[in-house]
């Protein structure tokens, strides 16, 4: 296990890894979300309530789930970065954050079109949307304190620590709905006695899902890599400098 | 164990220590100020409470079934209830698509000196439960529709 870790964990290694990868994450990225799309547009029923404005939450739903998603990863990312002091943990999670906030706005702004004409509003205070803003706050904050330090370390640093400090925000999302009166219903598919959410509907949810899970493999991988690059030009760059002082 | 290996188990415990201690004191603001987290009550934990008259507050429950009744075009009158107590509701404007008898609402508004409460917001609550029409209408008809 230690073995397999420490095996990624270096930079290059990941690099050439990941410069393998990602044409295929792309490939799976491009496939689902030409199915989800096709599932969510065309050939999936409208609500019995809601109508054809069911099908933003084919949008809404997967966004929201990755948010999260992305956002637990950092703070795994965090832990690696503080505990074992692996470089590419804090790069990675640097790569990451304005993935997440992203998909954090856009679960916001479909949300919020799904609203009006559903609940008769935009936007309201309750628990579940008002944790999600701060969320897209957090992620804001983790692109802002890296950019804020001159040496970057210290800035992974203290990135990590408010990531690992957020993350008692994500039980807080999840369980809003749960514990509080809240506008906004409660989950329909990750529920312990199973999907409240018919199967022609499940379909294109899960598929979009996939579309974005590759969207986020795709750019970190990606985004990884131009970093990675970059700091090596910067390198090199450096080194000339010194030689010609010499 | 050499020395960085100890020093990582600590850096790990005091991580474990803090998230702990802050889920804690998260957990101790979040119960304290419940009052403020939730964004609607039931009609019953209105009825419960006193000193609410005059006050914006938010109550939430289904619209009871045979309950809506129009005084005029905008002028509407129906009970809110959680199955357990029910509140007269009255409201002057337009309501949403989703709103009708069995359906999730909220009505944000004042209690009055007669325990009837005068809205001057209604959102239409939607539930969790998606399906299409046609698979709605056979439940219906099979008697095995849950909730409204």
């Amino acid at each position: 296990m230690a073995g397999i870790f420490n095996f990624l964990a270096s930079p290059s290694r990941f690099r050439r890894l990941s410069e393998r990868l990602y044409p295929y994450t792309i490939f799976l990225m491009v496939l689902f979300l030409i199915l989800g799309l096709w599932y969510g547009i065309y050939s999936s029923p409208p609500d019995y309530q809601q109508g054809e404005t069911v099908r933003i939450m084919y949008v809404h739903v997967p966004a929201a789930w990755m948010a999260m998603m992305i956002y637990f990863s950092m703070t795994l990312m965090s832990i690696f970065s503080l505990v074992w002091r692996h470089p590419l943990a804090d790069l990675l999670a640097k790569e990451s954050a304005p993935i997440g906030a992203m998909f954090t706005l856009i679960a916001l702004v479909t949300g919020s079109i799904w609203g009006k004409p559903t609940w008769g509003t935009w936007w309201v205070w309750d628990a579940r949307l008002t944790s999600v803003l701060i969320l897209f706050f957090i992620y804001l904050g983790h692109v802002a304190l890296i950019k804020l330090f001159d040496d970057e370390e210290k800035g992974s640093k203290a990135a990590a620590i408010l990531t690992i400090i957020g993350a008692i925000n994500l039980p807080i999302i999840k369980f809003s709905v749960d514990w509080w009166n809240t506008l906004h219903q409660p989950a329909s598919v990750m529920r312990l006695d199973g999907p409240s959410i018919h199967i022609d509907m499940m379909i294109p949810l899960i598929f979009m899902a996939f579309a974005f899970l590759f969207y986020y493999l795709s750019f970190l991988f990606i985004n990884t890599q131009a970093e990675l690059y970059k700091r090596r030009v910067k390198k090199i760059y450096l080194q000339n400098l010194m030689r010609k002082e010499k | 164990m050499n020395i960085a290996r100890i020093k990582r188990k600590k850096r790990l415990f005091i991580i474990f220590l803090a998230f702990l201690a802050l889920s804690i004191s998260g957990f101790l603001i979040l119960n304290a100020s419940r009052d403020s987290l939730i964004y609607f009550y039931s009609p019953s934990e209105i009825l419960e409470k006193q000193g609410l008259q005059e006050k914006i507050i938010r109550i939430g429950g289904l619209v009871e079934e045979n309950s809506v009744s129009y005084k005029n075009s905008t002028r509407i009158e129906f009970n809110v209830t959680d199955g357990n107590k029910k509140i007269l509701v009255t409201y002057i404007g337009i309501l949403p698509d989703l709103f009708r008898e069995g359906q999730g609402v909220i009505c944000e508004g004042k209690l009055n000196a007669l325990g009837t409460f005068e809205a001057n917001r209604i959102l239409a609550k939607h539930d969790e439960n998606y399906m299409p029409p046609e698979v709605a209408e056979k439940l219906k008809k099979s008697g095995k529709w849950k909730g409204e």
